[in-house]
């Protein structure tokens, strides 16, 4: 059962601001589709393997050489906001400097 | 600190790599240019763009590994660390989380004369963030109106060094942190400056009664960019935290900034949430397997370190536990030094010339050792021509200052100049008739018993001859006049 | 030769005509147009149309000596691939004017082939859905049925090459987006194998996932454009080499083809009419000499809520780039950053893509980890090592490739969950990063169903040769009522 703070708090996580109406929505959605999926807790995977990629490659690697960068118009084109060549955004009130 | 208390501090230390292009792009890293001219659809995470290791990064990150003598596990796989913040493109970074590149090293430091080991607690690789300006108020985040992004660091080669938290004072921190830089300086894998922050440290401090093995609450201490400031920074946390203990007060986990200009601590606002970095395999990215080989490759390539060299000339060459370790600081000093000995064997005397005389003259001009127009050859020339009685050992430092001004040989200085030394008798003889008699009063008072005078003639002497007379023979001679 | 003519062509037989002269790229390029002009109105299968850069482009193939391989084959891409220059917008409003500073890989591969690009085709918002509807600018409707979805998340791509608004598309595929769209649609789609066509440049929605291929008519086309999207690029570091070279299969029955139906994929959930047609094909593969045996993929059941899991959490990391501050949609008077990445992510991201997002940030976030995320890696792994143990007893597995036919526009909006079903025979291949192709294998009540093949990892030579062979023994030729005329 996913409640509602959960929705809150997954909302905040991933900067979605929803209303309360919204997070009632979700909550009973994603409970149901949680509901499903808790289906995998029926299997014994103590003993298997994870796997996270499907092909087994290992050490891909590039060369340490430069290549150009975009133009200084192609890198600021598509910027909302921008103020001497950088990008402008709100005050970084309310975050925390990671 | 307050008796009877004990500081525990772990380090955190991130350095960027001197590798020519990004992380996972072929943009170029150096420090500061036009903003945003160094940007690409993966630097800049633009949809669809993909990283791609970079290579020479691993090279570095596992020349660092092995300098700490650490474990390199078999396999080591990337994360992606999920957060918002406008500096970060992707909205998370690229890092290695629970499969680490190497694990469990350590670095030996002398504190005081005292040598402590430090013990690693993991060496991993990571991209570098972008860089934000806050404008208006102070240029500091807080009170700022807005922020502009700068994205040319975005995606530097970034080395995190994970301390374990085996040290106790603030001084013991600074020398980690200094024989740490000089290390990776020596690896030449990065340049190690702090003041463009292209090596950063955060610490986590906490205090606990002395004897006390259980660890106290600690705080993670930031805003550090430079020895001075690490070491003020610490004192003065472990102050605060002191303080609170002996007052009976609980010392709270949060992250404090340095403030350099005012030197307080400020504990950060604290956060409306805990982070929560939903870390997962990061799946644009295939596995490393530092396997053997590969290993075995990079340390095949590791030049001989700095500890081990100290080692080998305390041993081989007689030098002070000092001069060897000033004498290893530095990988070109280090190489500079071994050269001039193999053509003068005399590893002391070089030593303390490069010590005294090279080091003076860089410090001085606060030029690079790199740069230096005197090579080994020359300055082994040069202290040959001193031992042969060619040149007198003050007209010597003055060559060599000239020779690090031209880049001239010693002996065209000394020819063109005429600054052989003097040790013919009939000529200094005719010089020191010369000086008695300009000094009739001080040659009675000598003869009167003042034989400490002796010192005062031979200086007129060599200051006639600008310092090329042979003090020796001057010294004998002056003996006989006068007697 | 009139228009009907021309689009009734194939690539390979379009390709080969422009190779005699016997019309120019142009006259192809106007023809398609036109298709476009009468019944894109209706459809909606494109976001937009490159009228003036597809006669460019024509006209110099035209003009240049040596024509390409597949030079003047007007092409429809979906909305997902970036194209420098040319706005790219995942169907999202969030990258409504977002012009890309680069082009994808493939594309520029299929262009250094001499392709035609005709326009960006309409899709599932950041190809999340399996209808078309999930897209910030309207829906798709299928050619067969207006009232119909044409499938998704590939809809636009589907619809057009049905339609013949396109002589082919390209597609991408993450939990059947290419398959699943193709049978709704009536045409041909290839899922390849993970890691044999570059990523880069598709705009990611779950890395470990996606794939992009091709849409067209028939299994010979299939295997053309896949011969120019192949190919290990430097710049996807989960690229690979294709061991062989894509073959475009000779004309030939299915005598010594074993083939495996999957069990768990048939019946249970399936249409009776889809499975009446499914039925039906399989005995006609028999009859042109295939081996049929039963296959099973016993953990099969697992593998939705598996990829509900793993597809959303890699999402929820891959959504966090679009924040309004590099590009695309900003929302303007937050007084701080936070407010503005809320009203942005807000703003700019349709309802599915909000539920992905909190999805996967749940099943990532402290303390659900494991149970989430951790548990369905191992599921993965359980499904990889079924599929490996049907290849031991069968050369490539069969099944629908959807549970239904296309179903009719807001018939599953409401409901989520019964909206990722229309996936359940797709998604297995997708964990286990195989080929997959489906084709036309009949009608159920006037609308299109697909066969589903599946082959092992880079055996997309012998899935293709398979894949003709049964299209010769099924004999599909209906075609979508597309009113007069065209
Ligand atoms: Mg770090
Ligand atoms: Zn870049």
């Amino acid at each position: 059962m996913v409640s509602h703070d959960d929705v809150k708090y997954v909302a905040r996580l991933a900067r979605l601001k929803l209303a309360d109406a919204e997070l009632e929505r979700y909550a009973e959605q994603l409970s149901g589709i949680l509901d499903h999926i808790n289906k995998i807790a029926e299997l014994d995977l103590e003993e298997v393997k994870p796997t996270s990629h499907v092909i087994s490659i290992t050490n891909v690697f590039r060369k340490d050489a430069v290549r150009p960068s975009a133009p200084p118009a192609a890198a600021l084109d598509n910027g909302p906001e921008i103020e001497s060549g950088a990008f402008r955004v709100p005050p970084i009130l309310d975050t925390e400097e990671q | 600190m307050t008796a009877g208390y004990e500081a525990v501090i772990g380090l955190e230390i991130h350095v960027e790599l001197s590798t020519e292009s990004k992380m996972f792009c072929g943009c170029r890293v150096e420090f500061g240019g036009e903003p945003n001219t160094r940007t690409c659809p993966v630097c800049a995470a633009h949809p669809g763009a993909l990283p791609v290791i970079n290579e020479k990064a691993i090279d570095y990150l596992a020349r660092i590994a092995l300098s700490l003598d650490c474990d390199i596990p078999p396999g080591s796989i990337f994360h992606r660390k999920n957060y918002f913040y406008p500096d970060l493109p992707k909205g998370y970074q690229i890092t290695q989380y629970d499969q680490p590149f190497a694990i469990e090293g350590h670095l030996d430091v002398s504190v005081d004369e005292k040598d402590i080991r430090v013990g690693i607690e993991r060496v991993h690789m990571e991209e570098d963030t972008a860089k934000n300006i806050h404008a208006g108020a102070s240029g500091r985040i807080a009170g700022a109106l807005y922020s502009l992004i700068d994205f040319n660091r975005s995606g530097t080669p970034l080395v995190e060094i994970v301390t374990k938290p085996e040290i106790h004072s603030p001084q013991s921190a600074r020398a980690f942190l200094n024989k740490l830089k000089n290390l990776l300086k020596y690896l030449e894998v990065s340049d190690c400056n702090m003041e463009e922050g292209s090596l950063r440290c955060d610490a986590n401090v906490s205090v606990r009664p002395a004897g006390s093995s259980k660890l106290g609450v600690k705080t993670e201490l930031k805003n550090m960019n430079s020895f001075k400031h690490l070491e003020k920074g610490l004192a003065r946390e472990i102050e605060r935290q002191t303080e609170l203990l002996a007052a009976g007060e609980r010392v709270v986990q949060q992250t404090v900034h340095f403030d350099f200009t005012t030197g307080e601590v400020t504990p950060m606002r604290s956060k409306e949430f805990a982070h929560d970095y939903r870390y997962f395999p990061e799946p644009d990215l295939a596995p490393m397997l530092a396997n053997r080989k590969f290993v075995d490759r990079i340390a095949a390539s590791m030049p001989e370190l700095p500890d081990a060299r100290a080692g080998r000339y305390r041993r081989d060459f007689g030098l002070t536990p000092y001069n060897a370790e000033v004498m290893t600081s530095d990988r070109k000093l280090s190489d500079f030094f071994e050269e001039c000995v193999s053509h003068f064997n005399d590893p002391k005397l070089v030593s303390n010339w490069l010590m005294g005389e090279l080091l003076g003259y860089l410090n001085a001009t606060g030029g690079e050792l790199a740069d230096c127009l005197v090579k080994p050859a020359s300055l082994a020339e040069l202290l040959g021509m001193i031992e042969s009685g060619k040149i007198s050992n003050a007209v010597g430092k003055e060559v060599f200052a000239e020779m690090c001004r031209s880049g001239k040989e010693a002996a065209a200085i000394v020819e063109a100049k005429g600054l052989t030394q003097i040790s013919d008798t009939a000529e200094l003889e005719a010089m020191i008739d010369a000086v008695l008699a300009e000094n009739p009063e001080q040659v009675a008072q000598y003869r009167a018993g003042r034989e400490k005078l002796l010192g005062f003639f031979v200086g007129m002497v060599m200051k006639k001859t600008k310092g090329r007379a042979n003090p020796q023979v001057v010294n004998t001679l002056m003996k006989e006049k006068l007697s | 030769m009139t228009v009907a003519d021309l689009i009734k062509l194939n690539a390979l037989e379009a390709a080969e005509r422009l190779q005699n002269g016997d019309f120019s790229a142009i006259d192809l390029v106007e023809a398609y147009l036109g298709q476009i002009r009468r019944h894109d109105p209706a459809i909606f299968a494109y976001l937009r149309v490159s009228e003036e850069n597809a006669r460019l482009e024509a006209e110099a193939i035209d003009a240049a000596p040596d024509r390409p391989p597949l030079g003047g084959l007007p092409t429809a891409v979906k909305d997902v691939l970036v194209t420098e220059g040319i706005v790219t917008t995942c169907a999202s409003r969030m990258l409504e004017n977002y012009r890309p500073i680069y082009t994808a890989t493939c594309i520029r591969q299929m262009k250094r082939a001499g392709m035609i690009t005709l326009g960006k085709t309409n899709m599932d918002e950041f190809a999340m859905g399996s209808s078309t509807e999930n897209s910030a600018f309207g829906p798709t409707h299928n050619p067969w049925d207006l009232d119909r979805v044409p499938g998704g998340s590939s809809g636009g791509s589907a619809a057009a090459v049905a339609a013949r608004e396109a002589l082919w598309a390209l597609g991408s595929d993450t939990g059947g987006s290419i398959r699943q769209p193709a049978a709704f649609c009536g045409v041909v789609g290839l899922k390849p194998t993970y890691g044999s066509v570059s990523r880069y440049g598709l705009v990611a929605f779950a890395s470990s996932f996606d794939q992009v291929g091709p849409i067209t008519r028939t299994v010979n086309d299939a295997a053309l454009m896949l011969r120019h999207l192949v190919g290990k690029d430097p710049r996807d570091s989960t690229s690979i080499e294709h061991p062989e070279a894509i073959r475009v299969p000779e004309d030939r029955d299915l005598a010594g083809l074993r083939i495996g139906v999957i069990k768990e994929l048939v019946r249970e959930g399936i249409d009776a009419g889809v499975m009446a047609v499914f039925d039906k094909t399989v005995k006609k593969m028999a009859t042109a000499g295939a081996e049929v045996v039963e296959s099973s993929l016993p953990h099969a059941g697992y593998a939705l809520p598996a990829y509900y899991i793993l597809a959303p959490a890699e999402a929820s990391a891959n959504l966090a780039r679009f924040d309004g501050v590099r590009y695309g949609l900003r929302a303007g008077g937050a007084a701080g950053i936070t407010e503005m990445y809320e009203n942005t992510r807000s703003l700019g991201f349709g309802d599915e893509v909000k539920r992905r997002i909190m999805l996967g940030t749940y099943a990532l976030s402290s303390g659900y980890y494991d149970a989430y995320y951790g548990q369905s890696q191992k599921v993965r792994t359980l499904i990889v090592e079924d599929f490996q143990k049907a290849f031991d007893s069968a050369d490539l597995l069969i099944s629908p490739t959807a549970p239904t036919t296309a179903f009719r526009l807001g018939e599953k909006t409401g409901d989520p969950l019964t909206m990722y079903m229309s996936d359940i025979c797709t998604i297995p291949v997708n964990l286990a990063g195989l080929p997959a192709i489906s084709i036309p294998a009949g009608l159920s009540e006037g609308l299109p169903v697909g066969l589903q093949i599946i082959g092992p990892a880079f055996s997309e030579n012998r899935l293709l040769a398979a894949a003709r062979g049964a299209e010769l023994a099924i004999g599909f030729d209906a075609a979508p009522p597309l009113g007069e005329g065209s």
